[in-house]
Order: structure tokens, then sequence, then C-alpha cells
């Protein structure tokens, strides 16, 4: 805006399309990056073999798997299936417990108004990125090929990857303490443990607990899947009963974990809110 | 007024009530974790036993490095795997680029504030939840089925399910968009997909663009594991060195995945930070 007066100035079309119309540079600008998208999104197709044709028929061929699912039928073998998403639940449960207890005394090292050494804090975090850098569909892999097929692989798998992430969660936690109630209860001379104890944790603990609710939901996602490269959980029936063609059950199974990743997220976010009310009426 | 004696039985009481709402919570934590290191086959010798094995795992990924022959003999197959890499990153762009359209052209229906009926609303939503709540990797499983195996699989199972977690994201920053563009819109007679993209996409724009490179970033670790199911890319690479017990290209190839993990994570935060900059400025 020029600042002039604003007076209803007659306006030809002409002179209302340039006031509109944004500058020549820009133009080009967005011109450029529409051309440069157009032309990765083109080399891309090119090398993943993207065609109209494979698309139609393997639409087609997508269509009637999913007619072939309907309706979704164990066939016998829920008490199977039901064991094997019990399992799953019992993996992510498991592990979240784990790495929330790994991550504790963790966290306690790696919260900047407690560590007790930095270089220790700036050594634990860089570990725990390199571990969260690679999937964790990777590491239970791995570790199928060393404790052996089952469960405890993806259990281990999952703890490993998580604890790096809820051990900086939890630090983030300590570092909002009031600084004020761990210096008077310093003052007051009271110890280390006193101090994280009384200053800290009270505060903390709720919102430590939500965030390990939430890890719960997403080990449960992931849980799922871990199977299909053996370790442990639902993912197994999934990938072997896609292998067989029984479709049928391949739905059953769908809706089973669907029912499950929702009942799990249900339950977690309402004792999440309850923390955040329980939380909010202590302070 | 209370005496102080009152007090103190209140006080008492309070920290009785607390003591056994404390007590009760950790014994139900403990039951749960009780059952569910059970049900996985938590077994606390195999585990000590394993983990030792799994440190010698990683260690015998990484050879003795010496010389710069030594690093070029365990890249061995540099060449190879850079351009799986590539086809990696192809999948997850496509990917994100499917999605993010398809999750753009949703999330009006989706939006509290835009949707034409309630209907509308709801089977957008149901649809939505659907796509991100099935595991990528089940999309992949199925589509290897129908789409033959090869990266197109892939490109499609990402979609689908960035399709889904975009949407519901993008249905947010619609409901956040300012009404007065939408209603001087709507006075002057324009449709609803007029107004839909005159009046809430330039607001909504800059928000869609930076969530969908943090998008792109999680698909490329996502693009990194579906190989394990047939669909190309660097991942089916890793699947059979890990399944061989090729040490030296597992820890190679590990190397590589989390090195171009890590350079697009800080690229793209760095683009984010000028989106959303701009985003600041343009409106």
């Amino acid at each position: 805006m020029t600042g002039a007066p604003m007076t209803a100035v007659p306006m030809t079309e002409a002179q209302l399309l340039a006031a509109v119309t944004p500058p020549f540079a820009d133009r080009l600008r967005l011109r450029a990056a529409w051309t440069g998208l157009f032309a990765l999104t083109a080399f891309c197709a090119w090398f993943v073999d993207l065609s109209p044709a494979r698309l139609w028929e393997g639409f087609g061929k997508l269509g009637r798997l999913v007619w072939l699912m309907l309706p979704p039928d164990p066939a016998g073998f829920l008490g199977e299936f039901a064991a094997a998403l019990a399992e799953t639940l019992a993996m992510a449960l498991a592990a979240t417990l784990l790495a929330a207890a790994l991550a504790f005394p963790l966290s306690l090292l790696g919260a900047r108004n407690l560590a007790p050494h930095p270089g220790l804090r700036f050594g634990v975090r860089r570990l725990f990125d390199l571990l969260r850098g690679v999937e964790e569909l990777i590491w239970a892999m791995i570790f199928v090929r060393v404790v052996g097929l089952g469960p405890m692989a993806g259990v281990i798998a999952l703890t490993l990857s998580e604890t790096g992430m809820l051990s900086k969660l939890f630090a983030e936690t300590f570092e909002q303490a009031e600084q004020r109630m761990v210096d008077s209860l310093r003052a007051a001379g009271a110890n280390k443990a006193e101090v994280v104890r009384f200053a800290v944790l009270p505060r903390a603990l709720p919102v430590m607990a939500s965030h390990v609710l939430y890890f719960l939901e997403s080990n449960v996602r992931s849980s799922t899947i871990l199977g299909i490269v053996g370790a442990g959980g639902v993912g197994f029936q999934l990938a072997d009963r896609i292998r067989v063609n029984e479709w049928r059950q391949v739905g059953c199974l769908i809706v089973l974990i669907l029912l499950a990743v929702a009942t799990i997220d249900w339950i977690s976010g309402r004792l999440r809110r309850r923390l955040i009310e329980g939380g909010k009426s202590a302070a | 007024m209370r005496s102080a004696e009152d007090f103190d039985s209140a006080w008492e009481q309070a920290r009785r009530d607390k003591r056994r709402t404390l007590a009760a919570g950790g014994a139900i934590v403990a039951a749960l974790f009780a059952v569910s290191a059970w049900r996985s086959e938590l077994d606390p010798v195999r585990l000590a036993e394993g983990l030792p094995g799994i440190v010698d795992y990683l260690r015998q990924t990484i050879p003795a490095l010496r010389s710069a022959a030594d690093l070029r003999e365990w890249f061995w197959g540099l060449d190879r795997w850079l351009l799986l890499l590539a086809e990696t990153l192809a999948i997850a762009f496509l990917a994100t680029l499917l999605g993010t359209a398809v999750a753009a052209l949703l999330s009006f229906s989706a939006a509290r504030n835009l949707a034409r009926s309630r209907w509308e609303r709801t089977l957008t939503r149901r649809a939505l939840e659907l796509a991100r709540t099935v595991p990528v990797l089940v999309f992949a499983l199925i589509f290897v089925v129908a789409f033959g195996g090869g990266p197109l699989a892939g490109v499609l199972a990402l979609a689908v399910h960035s399709a889904g977690s975009l949407g519901k994201l993008f249905s947010e920053v619609n409901e956040n968009a300012g009404m007065g563009p939408v209603d001087s819109l709507r006075a002057t007679g324009a449709g609803w997909a007029q107004t839909a993209r005159y009046a809430v996409l330039p607001q909504s724009l800059p928000s869609f663009l930076s969530y969908s490179m943090l998008r792109f970033e999680i698909n490329v670790r996502s693009a990194s594991v579906i190989g394990f199911v047939g669909v190309g890319g660097i991942g089916q690479e890793l699947y059979y060195a890990i399944r061989q017990f090729l040490y030296h290209d597992v820890g190679a190839i590990l190397a590589l995945i989390v090195l171009t993990v890590t350079a697009i994570d800080l690229v793209g935060e760095k683009l984010r930070g000028l989106v959303s900059d701009g985003g600041a400025i343009a409106p």
C-alpha cells in the first residue's frame, strides 16, 4: 500500500489486471518451481517404472482382492488369531514399560539441570540418535538372527529404539522443573535424590506418564508388523495368510488389528486426559 | 475455622489416600508387566545370553579399517547401493506427492467448517482414518500381490498411508483458517470448490507444504524398510544381506541409510524453516 488516499478512481480492466498480477520475477520463480517439480516427478515415475497400463491392471487386481476379503472370516482360526493379537499387545506393553524403566535413569543423566557431566550427556544422546536412526523393523530382523525367532527379538527392537526418544522427552520434562523449588530444597540441605523426589518428580510424573502412554500407542502399531520378519505377533499370521491366498482370513486379521489399535488408543486417550486434568488440579 | 488437629488428620488422610492410589497403580503396572513379559517370552536368562550376541553382531558389521583400501572394500557395492538408495528416494518422493495431492483434495470435505454435510465429513474422516491406521507394511504386502513386485507397490502403499495422515493434519489446518475470506467469496456467489481454492487454500498452503516435507522425511525412513516385502529399493538389498549373514554389507548399507536419513532430516529442517517463515510473511 502506497498510502495514497483511497478515492474511487475509475480503472480500466487492463489496469486492474496489472494491479493484481504478481511481479514478473515472482511469476518466473513460481513457473520454475512448477517446472522443476514436474520434471522431478516425471523422472521418478520413469525410474520406478510407473506406467498407466500397470496402474490400470494393478487397480483391477486390487479391486478383486478386496472383493475376495469380503466378508472377513477367521475360518476356525479365531483362537490362533486372538493369541497372536494378545502376543502383539504384550510385546508393545513389555517394550514400553522396559523402555520407561531404562529411560528414567538415563534421563537423569541427560537433563541439563541434573546431569552430573555434560560429556556423558552428549555421548548418551548420540548413541540413542544412532539407535533411532535405524527403523525398528531392521533391528527386529537383526535381533531375530541373534536371539532366534519369536517375540523377544521384537521386544528388544522396540525397547532399544524407543528408550532414546523417551529418555530425551523425560529429560526435557525435568528441565522444565522450577529452579526455585530445586534451589530451596538444596538450601534446606537436601541431597540429589531428595531434590529429584520432592522438587522435580511431583510435577514431571503426570507428563512422563502421558508420554509413556503415547509410546504405548505407537508401539502397538509397530508391533503388529514385526511378525513379518519373524519377531513375534500378529504380523506373522498376516504375511502367512497373504502368501497362501486366504483373503477372507486376511480381511479378518486386518479388522482385528484395527480394533486392537482403536481400543488401545481409546483407553490411552482417556488415561492421558485424566492425567492432564489431574496434573492441572494438583498444580 | 479448623483447628490444627483437623488439619493434621486431613493431611494424614490425604497422604494415606495418595499412598494407596500409588500402591494400587504400581501393583497394576507390575502385574501388567509380568503378564506381558510372560506372553512375549521375555526370559531373563535368554535375554542375558542374547544381549552380548547383539553387541557381537554389531561389532562384526564393521570391518577393521586400516587404510582407504579397506574402506573401499567395505563399500564394494557402492555404485549399486547408491542406485538403490536413489530408487528408495524416488519411491518416497512420489508417495509423498501422491499422498499430498489426495490429502489436499479430501481435506476440505473433512474440515468441520467447510464440509457440506455431516455425511460428507464423517465418510471422509473414516476413510482417512482407515488409510493411516493400517500399517504401511500391510498395504505393501497386499499391493505386491496386486501390482507385482517392484517399487510401484511401495509407492502406492506409502501414498495411501501418507494421504491418511496428511489428510487429518490438512483438515485441521483448514479448520483454523480465517472465515472472513470464505464468507466474502460466498457472498460473491462463488461455489464450494471455488471457495476452497481461493479462500482457504491460500491460507493453508504454507502449512500443507511444511507437513508434506516432514512426511517426505518419514517416508524415506519407511521406504527403506518396505523393501523387506519385495518392493525394491535399498531395503530389499539389506534384507538379503541380513538373511545371508553378510555382516560387512549389513554395516555398510545401514551406514548409508543412516547418513541419507540424517542428511535429509537436516536439509528438511532448513527448508521447513524457510517455508514457514515465508508463510508468516505472505498473508
